[in-house]
C-alpha cells in the first residue's frame, strides 16, 4: 500500500511549478469578474450614507422609468421569518427597516450596461431619518449607548449587562488570586487595536442567474462555494441542491470571501428580470465600506511572573466589536492569546459587542493577532522589567505534548519549542543593531482546522489522475495537492490534475478557510488515492489469479507482494487504465469525512526596526518567520503564506485602520488611504520552516496560512519600545503617534 | 450618452470598439474587447491591477478613458509572451513562486518588463519603487523582488 513512513520522499518537499501558473501569467486565469455570459445584465447597489438611520421610505418609480432597467430589488423581495445567523446575513445583505452601517446596501438594481445600473442606482431616492450611532467598542458597551439592535443578546449574556453586549464568555482555570500572590511582579496593561480589511485586491463580483423555477447558477470568487450556496439558498428561500455554484480563481480571500455580501443580490434582480444573468462588481469603496472587516479589540491584561521568569498566573478581559452583528471573533482571541504559555491559573472574559460598523468576517487568524498583541506585549515589558531575556522566558514557559493548554484542551504533538529553539539559533538574532535601532520578538497561534471535506479521484485511460476538490485554491494549493497524490501513488507530478470543482460535482466542503485546504482536501485525497491503489490492486490481483492481499503498490504500480505471491511483472498504472473497461470498469476513489487529526502551529517572529526619532517613522530593517509547518508539501507557498502573513502583520502593525468621522461615515474608503504595506515599504521577509510532523496527516501538514499575521503586531511594538524607548499600546503605531509618545517620553 | 468609435492598436493587432466617454480604457479592454487579464483592484489608481503601457509608458489603464486610446499603442498582459515562449519575468515568476492568487500578478508583469526596459541592471531598491505602485497582498513582495532580479540579471546575460 502507499506508504506513509514520514521520510524519503520522492516529491512532498520538493518545488515544482504550479499547475495553475501559466494561466496566471498571461491573463487567461479566469477570476470574479472576468466572465460573461449571452443576455447578461449589470447590477449595481443603493448604499446607506448614514452610520445609523431609519429607512422612511423607498422610491424606485424613476430609476424604473429609465430605459435599460430591468430589476429594482429592496428587502421586500426577500423572504420574511428567518431567524439567528440567516437573519443576520439577510439584514447585511439588504437593510430591512434601519441601515446599520455606513454602506449598508438598502436597494439594487439591474440594467442593460454597468453604467446604465449605476445611473439607475443614483435616482433611487432613499429617505432616512439619521438615528444616533457608535462606532468605538469602548462607546458601544456603555450602558447609555445607542442601542444596534434590541433583544441582540443571546443566552450567554449575563443578566443587567450593556445593550450592545450580544455575547459573552468566561473560562479558566486554577486561582488566580494565588497566582498573583506568588508572583514577584505582577503587571496590568490596557491596549487597543484597530479593525482593518482583509485587503485582497481583487473585489468581490459574481455573476448569478436564477428563474421563476427556483433553479439557479452562480459563477463567484469565494473561498467557498457551499457556503455561497446555503447562505444565497436560505437568504432567499431556494432549495440548495437547485442552485450550481461555480468558484472562479480567487484574487485574494484571508477569511473575507467565506460569506457573502451582494450574491443574494444579483440571484434576486436575476430572478426578477425574468431569469436573466445579473453580474455585479464592487468597487473598492463597497468593498471597503461593506464587506467584513475584522473587529477591533479593547483589552485588559494582567500577569504574574517569577524573577526568574515563571508565569504564575493570567487574567485578560477582551471586548472587540464585530459590526451590527454578532460574531466578533473574542472566543478565538481569548483561546489564542495565552495559548503559548503554560499557565497555572487563569481567568479569561470576553465581551462580543455590536456597534454601527459592517459585519465582520473572517480576517486570517481571526481574533489571534489581538490578543498576540496584549498578551506578547505585556510579556515583553515585563522581560524588560525584570531584566530577562523574552527568548528565554518563552522557552521556559513555553507548551509542550501533553500540557494543558491556556483554553483546555490538551496538546498532542506540538512545534513551539522546536520553533524558540530555531529562532535562538538564527544567525539574524546576531546582528548588530545601530543608533535608534531595535529588535522585537513575539510568539503566534493557530489551532488549524479541518471541516467537511470531499474529494474524488478519478483513473483516466492512460493512467493520469485527476483529484476533484472543494477548496478554492488561493495560494497553491492545487500544487500540494497533486504532490501528495503523486506521492501516495507513485506517479508523476505532472500526471495530476488537480480541479476545484462547483457544488453538483461533490458533497458538500467547507470554504478554504481556517489553514485547512492543504490539511484536509491534503489528507482526503491521499486516502481516495489509497482506495483507488486497493481497486488497481485488486484488479491485478484478478488477472493474475492471485489474492489481492498478495499484491503491493509500489513505484506506481501493483506487484506480487514476496516471493509466496507468486512470479509476475509489475503492471504498471497505464496498463491497468487502458484495461479497466473490460475488467470492471471505470478505477476511482473517493473520500469524505471531517478529517481528523488536525495539528496547531506556533511561530515566532523577529523584526529589526529603526525609528525616526525626528517624525515617529518605524522602518523594518529586517523581519524573520519562524513556524512550524509539520511538514511543507511545497515549500515555495509555504514560505508565501509565511511572508504574506508577516506582511498583513505589519501593514496593521504600523499603517491600517478604519478611520470614523464624527459622523459615522468610513474616511479612508480607498487605497489611496487606506493605506496596505506596499514594496518600497518592506525588506526580504526571512523564512525558516520547522517541521514537526503532525501525526494527524499523512504527510504530517498542520496548515500554515493564519499564523504568520499574529506575532507582527506585538514583535514590531516590542521592538520600537527597544529601538525608541516608547511603549505602544494601541494600533496603528502610526508616526503621529509614535512620535508624540517620544515627545510625551522627552518633556517626562 | 452616445457612443464614440475608437481604432487603436493592442498587442500589435489593430482593434476598433464603440466606447462610452466616461468609460476608462480598463473597462473597453476588458468588456469591449474581451482582454480580461488586466484587473481592476481599485479603480482609483492606487493599486496597479491594470497597469498597460500606452505608446510604450506605463500607465495605470483605470485613469485612462477608451477614447484616449484612438490612434495609440497600447500593450497588455495578453501580449506579453510571444507565442508558447514566455517572457523571462514570466517564467521567473513562475520559478520564484513569485504569485499566490495571482490577480495582481498582470499588472506587476506588465510594470516590471516596462522598468526593465528602462533600467536593466536595477538594484533591489530601484524594483521596490519602481513596483511601490502595484499591490500586491499575498506575498509580502519578496518573491517578486528576487523573480524580477532574477529576470534582469537572465535578460542582461542573453543581451551580452
Ligand atoms: S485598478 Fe487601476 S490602479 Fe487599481
Ligand atoms: S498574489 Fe495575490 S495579490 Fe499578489
Amino acid at each position: 500500500m502507499a506508504k506513509d513512513e514520514l521520510s524519503e520522499f520522492h516529491l512532498v518537499g520538493t518545488r515544482p511549478l504550479r499547475p495553475d501558473g501559466l494561466d496566471k501569467v498571461t491573463g487567461r486565469a479566469r477570476y470574479g469578474a472576468d466572465v460573461s455570459m449571452p443576455g447578461m445584465l449589470w447590477g449595481a447597489v443603493v448604499r446607506s450614507p448614514h452610520a445609523h438611520a431609519r429607512i422612511v421610505r423607498i422610491d424606485a418609480s424613476k430609476a424604473e422609468a429609465l430605459p435599460g432597467v430591468k430589476a429594482v430589488v429592496t428587502r421586500a423581495d426577500f423572504p420574511e421569518g428567518l431567524t439567528g445567523e440567516n437573519w443576520n446575513l439577510q439584514e447585511n445583505t439588504m437593510a430591512g427597516e434601519r441601515a446599520l452601517y455606513d454602506g449598508h446596501a438598502v436597494a439594487a438594481v439591474a440594467a442593460t450596461s454597468a453604467l446604465r445600473a449605476q445611473e439607475a442606482a443614483r435616482l433611487i431616492e432613499v429617505e432616512y431619518e439619521v438615528l444616533p450611532h457608535v462606532i468605538d467598542v469602548d462607546d458601544a458597551i456603555r450602558p447609555d449607548a445607542p442601542v444596534i439592535r434590541e433583544g441582540a443578546a443571546d443566552a450567554t449574556v449575563p443578566e443587567g449587562s450593556p445593550p450592545n453586549v450580544a455575547r459573552y464568555i468566561e473560562f479558566g482555570h486554577g486561582d488566580t488570586e494565588a497566582g498573583f500572590a506568588k508572583a514577584d511582579l505582577v503587571r496590568a496593561r490596557s491596549y487597543k487595536t484597530e479593525a482593518t480589511h482583509q485587503g485582497y485586491i481583487e473585489p468581490h463580483a459574481c455573476l448569478g442567474q436564477l428563474g421563476a423555477d427556483g433553479k439557479g447558477e452562480m459563477w463567484v470568487c469565494t473561498q467557498g462555494q457551499w457556503f455561497i450556496r446555503q447562505m444565497c439558498s436560505s437568504v432567499l428561500g431556494l432549495e440548495a441542491a437547485q442552485l450550481r455554484v461555480t468558484p472562479s480563481e480567487i484574487g485574494g480571500g484571508f477569511g473575507g470571501k467565506t460569506t457573502i455580501f451582494m450574491e443574494p443580490l444579483s440571484l434576486a434582480l436575476s430572478r426578477k428580470a425574468g431569469g436573466r444573468p445579473v453580474k455585479i462588481v464592487m468597487t473598492r469603496s463597497e468593498v471597503l465600506r461593506a464587506t467584513g472587516p475584522t473587529a477591533s479589540a479593547s483589552m485588559d491584561v494582567k500577569i504574574g511572573m517569577t524573577k526568574d521568569g515563571m508565569i504564575t498566573a493570567a487574567d485578560a478581559e477582551f471586548r472587540m466589536q464585530g459590526g451590527a452583528f454578532p460574531g466578533a471573533p473574542v472566543d478565538m482571541a481569548l483561546y489564542c492569546a495565552f495559548a503559548p504559555y503554560k499557565l497555572p491559573a487563569s481567568r479569561h472574559v470576553g465581551y462580543d459587542v455590536l456597534a454601527n460598523r459592517p459585519k465582520c468576517a473572517a480576517y486570517r487568524a481571526p481574533g489571534s493577532p489581538m490578543g498576540a498583541f496584549a498578551v506578547e506585549s505585556l510579556i515583553d515589558e515585563m522581560c524588560r522589567e525584570l531584566g530577562l531575556d523574552p527568548l528565554d522566558v518563552r522557552l521556559k514557559n513555553a507548551v509542550k505534548e501533553g500540557d494543558r493548554a491556556s483554553y483546555g484542551p490538551t496538546f498532542g504533538s506540538i512545534g513551539l519549542v522546536e520553533t524558540l529553539e530555531a529562532v535562538k539559533s538564527h544567525p539574524n538574532l546576531e546582528l548588530p543593531l545601530g543608533p535608534n535601532q531595535g529588535r522585537g520578538i513575539a510568539s503566534g497561534y493557530w489551532f488549524n482546522h479541518s471541516g467537511e471535506t470531499s474529494v474524488s479521484l478519478a483513473i483516466s485511460e492512460d493512467g493520469t489522475v485527476q483529484v476533484s476538490v472543494g477548496t478554492p485554491d488561493i495560494g497553491g494549493s492545487r500544487a500540494s495537492i497533486a504532490l501528495m497524490t503523486a506521492e501516495t501513488l507513485g506517479i508523476a507530478y505532472e500526471d495530476v490534475r488537480v480541479n476545484v470543482v462547483e457544488t453538483g460535482a461533490l458533497g458538500v466542503n467547507e470554504p478554504t478557510h481556517g489553514s485547512r485546504a492543504t490539511f484536509a482536501s491534503g489528507k482526503a485525497a491521499v486516502i481516495a488515492a489509497r482506495r483507488a491503489i486497493a481497486e488497481m490492486c485488486r484488479r491485478a490481483a484478478a488477472e493474475w489469479g492471485i489474492d489481492a492481499e498478495a499484491v503491493e503498490w509500489a513505484n506506481g504500480a501493483a506487484q506480487p507482494a514476496g516471493p509466496n505471491a507468486g512470479k509476475f511483472p509489475p503492471m504498471g498504472i497505464e496498463e491497468i487504465a487502458a484495461k479497466m473497461g473490460s475488467t470492471g470498469g471505470p478505477i476511482s476513489g473517493h473520500h469524505e469525512s471531517v478529517p481528523e487529526g488536525v495539528g496547531a502551529s506556533f511561530g515566532c517572529h523577529v523584526v529589526d526596526v529603526e525609528v525616526d526619532p525626528e517624525t515617529g517613522r518605524t522602518t523594518i530593517l529586517r523581519y524573520l518567520v519562524v513556524q512550524d509547518a509539520g511538514r511543507a508539501i511545497h515549500p515555495s507557498y509555504v514560505e508565501g503564506q509565511f511572508q504574506g502573513g508577516a506582511a498583513q502583520g505589519i501593514g496593521w502593525a504600523l499603517n491600517e485602520a478604519y478611520v470614523y468621522g464624527q459622523d459615522g461615515r468610513l474616511q479612508n474608503a480607498v487605497f489611496l488611504d487606506y493605506r496596505v504595506p506596499v514594496a518600497s515599504d518592506l525588506p526580504m521577509i526571512d523564512t525558516q520552516i520547522v517541521e514537526v510532523p503532525n501525526p494527524g496527516h499523512p504527510f504530517g501538514v498542520r496548515g500554515v496560512g493564519e499564523t504568520g499575521i499574529t506575532p507582527p503586531l506585538p514583535a514590531i511594538a516590542n521592538a520600537i519600545e527597544a529601538a525608541a524607548g516608547v511603549r505602544m499600546r494601541s494600533l496603528p503605531m502610526s508616526p503621529p503617534k509614535v512620535l508624540a509618545a517620544i515627545k510625551a517620553a522627552r518633556e517626562g | 450618452m452616445s457612443k464614440i468609435h475608437v481604432t487603436t492598436t493592442v498587442n500589435g493587432d489593430e482593434v476598433e470598439f464603440l466606447a462610452d466617454p466616461r468609460e476608462s480604457l480598463l473597462d473597453c479592454l476588458r468588456d469591449h474587447l474581451g482582454l480580461t487579464g488586466s484587473k481592476e483592484g481599485c479603480g482609483t489608481g492606487d493599486c496597479g491591477a491594470c497597469s498597460v503601457t500606452l505608446d510604450g509608458t506605463l500607465v495605470c489603464s483605470c485613469l485612462v478613458l477608451g477614447v484616449e486610446a484612438e490612434g495609440r499603442r497600447v500593450a497588455t498582459i495578453e501580449g506579453m509572451a510571444e507565442g508558447n515562449a514566455l517572457h523571462p519575468l514570466q517564467r521567473k515568476f513562475l520559478e520564484h513562486a513569485a504569485l499566490q492568487c495571482g490577480f495582481c500578478t498582470p499588472g506587476i508583469l506588465v510594470a516590471a518588463k516596462a522598468l526593465l526596459e528602462k533600467n536593466p541592471d536595477p538594484t533591489e531598491t530601484e524594483v521596490r519603487y519602481w513596483l511601490a505602485g502595484n499591490l500586491c497582498r499575498c506575498t509580502g513582495y519578496d518573491k517578486i523582488i528576487r523573480a524580477v532580479l532574477d529576470a534582469a540579471a537572465e535578460m542582461r546575460q542573453e543581451a551580452a
